[in-house]
């Protein structure tokens, strides 16, 4: 059965406030999430105001700005800053998305971050994922083949081909989605979340891969595949504007067209 | 503070629900309203088939205003849940997975409830 509330020592207190400086003008304020492992003390949300005058664009310079001005114990995961490496996945207003890419004014009044949402928090806004991973290495994402490649030559795909995997290829694995889907909140222990199925859907119309049958017949199973219930949020909120929830559909269309 | 159990991040309260969500829950919701009102339907056929005098007091009931409001609300989901049903089973043949399309769905699931509801009363 379904958890609807947090557990005692994860409910989220009012925290610190760090007002600007007081000759800005353009302040913008953020609220948010704070953990911290090492005091034995419940998850707080502060709050700082920013000078939007001397920030960056991103919600990931302000996040960047704090970290550098304000607190720098602030802990969040970036990298690339463009939207390829999927670290600064998080829950920006509601919404599943990478702080990099998301302007810091696209609301308007104060803005909220949390980490992805139904996680361990390991410190501040940086989730712990292994699970998510482990699903994703479950699926076995790697070419299976019953056959060498032809002498001398590669495995050749028409162009056709290629397209099919074109875009569920291009998932960045940032958690988004399977993040912000209710089905993963409750059984996340035994439902693959889109994300991996996303990852699976790519090899099973992969023309160049043997294990179609074998990976069905992994999927087939009324959690792993079948929790998937169509509340299409992870569609709604993919960074990259995939859409798992069809890659998912066509998976199952495939697994009753494999029985007729 | 080593080896705490780490907490969970906030996931229902902090996020904003899509319609398409929405719509979700209220099938599933509907769904388990129809189950309940469905052993109301049987309550009826029994007072048919065994009692005169248990008969006209299911009516009474029913025509009291909490009976028609429960009988709007059981139409209502009835009608929500059919049409989410032809929904899904649109979904079941690969088709309309696009996220403008959802959307639309969703708003078409919803007018489509409102209206067979309101048909259904003006009808009767």
């Amino acid at each position: 059965m379904a958890e609807f509330r947090l557990p005692l020592k994860s409910r989220v207190k009012k925290g610190k406030h760090f007002v600007a400086p007081g000759d800005t003008k353009n302040v913008k304020r953020f609220i948010v999430y704070r953990y911290d492992p090492d005091i034995s003390d419940n998850p707080r949300m502060d709050t700082f105001d920013i000078d939007m005058d001397n920030c960056g664009p991103m919600v990931l310079d302000v996040l960047i700005k704090i970290k550098n001005e304000i607190d720098p114990t602030l802990t969040f995961r970036r990298s690339c800053r463009e939207g390829i490496c999927g670290s600064c996945a998080m829950n920006i207003n509601g919404g599943n998305t990478l702080a990099c890419t998301i302007s810091a004014d696209s609301v308007m009044g104060d803005t909220k971050i949390y980490p992805l949402p139904h996680m361990p928090v390991i410190k501040d806004l940086v989730p712990d994922l292994t699970n998510f991973y482990a699903q994703y290495a479950s699926i076995k994402p790697w070419l299976q083949n019953k056959t060498n490649p032809p002498e001398g030559s590669e495995r050749i795909q028409s162009k056709e081909d290629q397209e099919k995997i074109d875009e569920p290829a291009a998932c960045i694995l940032c958690a988004c989605c399977s993040t912000s889907c209710p089905s993963y909140w409750w059984n996340s222990d035994r439902f693959l979340g889109p994300a991996a199925l996303l990852a699976s859907y790519r090899w099973l119309v992969d023309s160049r891969d043997d294990a179609q049958e074998e990976r069905l017949n992994d999927l087939e199973d009324s959690f792993r595949l079948y929790r998937c219930h169509t509340i299409m949020n992870c569609t709604n909120t993919c960074p990259k504007g995939l859409n798992p929830a069809e890659a998912i559909a066509n998976t199952k269309k495939m697994l009753i067209e494999r029985h007729t | 503070m080593a080896n705490r159990p780490r907490p969970l991040s906030p996931h229902l309260t902090i996020y904003r629900w899509p319609i398409t969500m929405i719509l979700s829950i209220m099938h599933r919701v509907t769904g388990a309203a129809l189950s309940f009102g469905m052993m109301v339907f049987i309550l009826w056929l029994v007072t048919i088939a065994f009692s005169q005098s248990g008969y006209d007091f299911f009516l009474l009931i029913m025509k009291s205003w909490l009976g028609q409001l429960a009988l709007f609300l059981w139409s209502f989901a009835f009608f929500l849940h059919f049409c989410n049903g032809i929904r899904h089973l649109y979904w079941d043949t690969g088709r309309g997975f696009n996220k403008d399309k959802v959307e639309l769905s969703a708003r078409l699931v919803i007018l489509g409830s409102v209206v067979l509801t309101v048909f259904f009363w003006l009808a009767k």
